[in-house]
């Protein structure tokens, strides 16, 4: 089959937002118009609301969605990554019930993986599911879980099966969070923000149809959902702000965006807030000091040098050369940029880096650089894991001798927590 | 902004590496730096003859090949990898890069074939006792007899200065940098080879007596014509520390793959795997810093001091950091005189402070981007 070019392309796409798009119309309204016309998630099949189009022609549609500030259809926060994995491993079933209302944004999704015994070694989890009948019964307790306290539906991985072996005894399932057996409480760190949830399962059920891929099959989907979380910060980046305009549509989408970008909002200082550097340095004078300065330097350095990297692994991946190291090595940037930021931001507030809220420097934004950097080395994969993964996958280092083989049952794990 | 080799960079890269890894084995390495002369003679004619390497980033007017500092980094990369032992940084880069820059175009005409050809080899002349690299550590004045000039004063750490066929020197006129021309066999020349820890670079030391001198670029603002070469050597140097750096950090995981100890190989280990995994990204991200200051020269990029500042710095850290790891991921034996991984320790650490440390980078960086913005 041949690709349409772009020319045709962006007609087509064009012609038919002439005739659709009005900034007047209600926004899940309009989504189901989109999702329907395939047009909103153009790379995804056509059967599934898609124009099977490749995905560097999304782009150009973007364009043309963008030109007139068309809204598009819901794309940030888990439902993005649910959508994803569902596509590829739901059943018929799934796709029909699901989709759509994820891309209109109707349905809040989250994602219930890391578990308080299980952190770096996800594949540990010990969140059960038991059969009942046709029904399964869930009982655990999931944590770091955004948007979880006014989700639809979650994303679950359990164990199923405590004789296989670690990796093959888990399953996926989709669970309906507004049940009796499920209970979300909100999760409060260091820097006073609480972002994310827990998440508690008693006797939680989930009806047989609701189950994600074979039993045993919850490894590999996590996978999926997992490498497409990795391309979530890029989707906030791109589709986290809605135009500054009048409109029924947009009045809603803000609100949307509002809502999503909630746990988000100290996600900036969390990397350390680099464009702070040099400025906060001016204005406090402290760039006249040559110890300030190496500090700074170094920053700017290892800063800019970690944006190229990154430039350079998309450019060797659009001229189809396979991905070097470059994609592992991004995230242990990212923590080393950090960690520095907050190394310069103290240099350069001095004193007043002892001081938050109304009395800190800029309102209180570096002591929330100071108190939110940690996280950066640890979410979504600590540095030690971002190194194990360099070393085996990247220069091919042997792996560390294993102790968790065999039935999952005798393997060495953390001691069931109490509420 | 480029940001990724062309098929036609990468399949010149295979040659020089087929070339370097032929001709320049580190037992090559070893001679030369127990030769008197520092270097190979018949590798250096082959180095012209099959390469063009002496002019791959000279015109072709001039015998050059007209290519840009991306392909120069490729081959600075490339003899930094093999630890290849040529008067090339001094006479190619340093040398025939200032006359690109400090001469009339007459005189380049003249001087720069002989040098893109490989035929002849000169070297820059500018350090002097307080070991300033920048413009500013340069305070000979020259002198007039008549319609002639003459140098009288020292230059100390010029690089490959000892075989070169002629000098080429910084030295002050009226308070201006000027470009001067000094014969190999000048009367009142006197070269000495300075003791060095890394004898794979030679450094010499150069006292003018009455030196007569040709002056070069009388119509040429030498002052920017060296601060463009000096950005040049920069990020050519800092390639090629990333060679070697990459050398030995390939040499290092190698060795951890095989080397037992405690019933598994020391590269399960995550105390040496996690070192090997920091190291890669440091030198990554100093590649990232180098390639973007060689895009930044070949399009005259007018921050390009910065970067170039920037790509020294990040590219002397890692490389020196590398080495280090090599010789502590060897253990004992990387310690000894007849294991490799000194060889390019000792360029790291000669690379690290030739043409100004980190530090001093860093602060020329920030001045650079205080002075932009």
């Amino acid at each position: 089959m041949s690709m349409p070019d772009e020319h045709t392309v962006r007609a087509e796409v064009r012609a038919w937002l002439a005739e659709h798009w009005h900034p007047e119309q209600d926004l899940v309204e309009w989504r189901g118009i989109l999702a329907d016309s395939g047009w909103g998630m153009p790379h995804w099949p056509r059967a599934w609301y898609g124009r099977g189009l490749p995905v560097a022609m999304s782009a150009v549609v973007d364009e043309e969605f963008d030109a007139i500030e068309a809204v598009g259809v819901a794309r940030i926060g888990i439902r993005l990554l649910a959508g994803a994995t569902l596509l590829e491993h739901g059943s018929e079933a799934h796709k029909r019930r699901f989709l759509r209302p994820i891309l209109t944004g109707e349905d809040t999704w989250c994602q219930l993986f890391s578990e308080p015994g299980s952190g770096s070694d996800l594949a540990g989890a010990t969140t059960r599911a038991e059969r009942d009948g046709d029904d399964w019964r869930i009982n655990g307790q999931k944590v770091w879980t955004t948007s979880a306290h006014h989700a639809e539906w979650g994303l679950l991985l359990a164990r199923t099966d405590w004789d296989a072996p670690k990796h093959q005894g888990l399953s996926c399932f989709v669970i309906d969070m507004r049940q009796p057996g499920v209970e979300v409480q909100p999760l409060k760190q260091m820097n006073g923000y609480a972002s994310f949830n827990q998440v508690f399962f008693t006797d939680a059920v989930v009806p047989a149809e609701n189950r994600l891929g074979e039993i045993g099959d919850g490894w590999k989907i996590a996978m999926t959902t997992l490498a497409h979380e990795r391309r979530g910060a890029d989707a906030l980046r791109r589709w986290g702000q809605a135009p500054a305009r009048a409109g029924r549509i947009y009045d809603q989408l803000r609100a949307e965006i509002a809502s999503v970008l909630e746990p988000y909002k100290w996600y900036p200082q969390r990397a350390g807030r680099v464009d702070l550097a040099l400025p906060r340095a001016r204005e406090t004078g402290r760039i006249a000091d040559p110890a300030v300065r190496q500090e700074l330097a170094r920053l700017l350095m290892l800063s800019s040098a970690a944006e190229w990297l990154a430039r350079r692994a998309r450019a060797a991946h659009e001229l189809g050369r396979p991905q070097g190291p470059e994609g592992s090595l991004g995230k242990l940037a990212g923590s080393e940029v950090a960690r520095q930021a907050a190394r310069v931001h103290t240099l350069v507030s001095d004193a007043e880096a002892l001081l938050a809220g109304r009395d800190g420097p800029h309102d209180g934004t570096i002591a929330e650089i100071l108190l939110s950097v940690p996280a950066t080395s640890i979410a979504g994969g600590t540095d030690e894991i971002q190194r194990n993964i360099i070393a085996e996958r990247v220069l091919d280092l042997p792996r560390e001798p294993r102790l968790d083989g065999g039935p999952f049952r005798d393997v060495p794990r953390n001691p069931e927590r109490g509420r | 902004m480029r940001f990724s080799f062309s098929d036609e960079q990468e399949q010149f890269r295979a040659v020089v590496r087929r070339f370097l890894d032929d001709h320049a084995p580190p037992s090559a390495a070893r001679a030369c730096m127990a030769s008197a002369l520092g270097h190979d003679e018949a590798v250096w004619a082959r180095l012209a003859d099959d390469l063009g390497a002496s002019g791959i980033h000279l015109d072709e007017a001039h015998g050059g090949q007209g290519f840009g500092q991306a392909e120069l980094g490729i081959i600075m990369e490339e003899m930094g990898r093999a630890l290849l032992c040529a008067p090339y940084f001094g006479s190619a880069v340093l040398a025939a890069g200032m006359l690109r820059h400090g001469a009339t175009v007459a005189e380049q005409a003249e001087l720069l074939p002989p040098l893109a050809s490989g035929a002849r080899r000169a070297a820059l002349a500018w350090v002097e006792d307080a070991g300033r690299w920048d413009a500013a550590g340069i305070t000979l004045a020259a002198g007039r007899d008549g319609a002639a000039w003459r140098l009288d004063g020292r230059k100390r750490f010029v690089v490959d200065g000892l075989c070169a066929d002629d000098l080429l020197v910084l030295a002050r006129v009226d308070g201006a940098l000027a470009l001067f021309l000094v014969a190999g066999d000048a009367r009142g020349l006197a070269r000495r080879a300075l003791e060095v820890i890394d004898p794979t670079r030679r450094l010499a030391e150069v006292d003018f007596t009455a030196t007569p001198a040709r002056r070069l670029g009388a119509d040429v603002d030498v002052d920017a014509g060296f601060a463009r070469l000096f950005d040049e050597a920069l990020v050519a140097l800092a390639g090629e520390t990333i060679g070697g750096a990459r050398r030995l950090h390939a040499e290092a995981v190698e060795y951890a793959r095989l080397r037992m100890q405690f019933g598994r190989p020391i590269g399960s280990f995550q105390a040496i795997k996690h070192q090997l995994a920091d190291r890669l990204l440091d030198i990554e991200l100093a590649a990232a810093a180098v390639n973007h200051a060689a895009a930044a020269l070949d399009e005259n990029d007018p921050a390009v001091s910065a970067f170039a500042a920037q790509a020294k710095a990040m590219a002397s850290e890692a490389g020196m950091a590398m080495a280090a790891c090599a010789i502590q991921v060897h253990g004992g034996i990387g310690f000894t005189w007849d294991h490799d991984t000194h060889l390019w320790y000792k360029r790291a650490k000669s690379s690290e402070v030739l043409l100004g440390t980190p530090a001093w980078h860093r602060e020329r960086y920030l001045a650079a981007l205080e002075a932009n913005a």
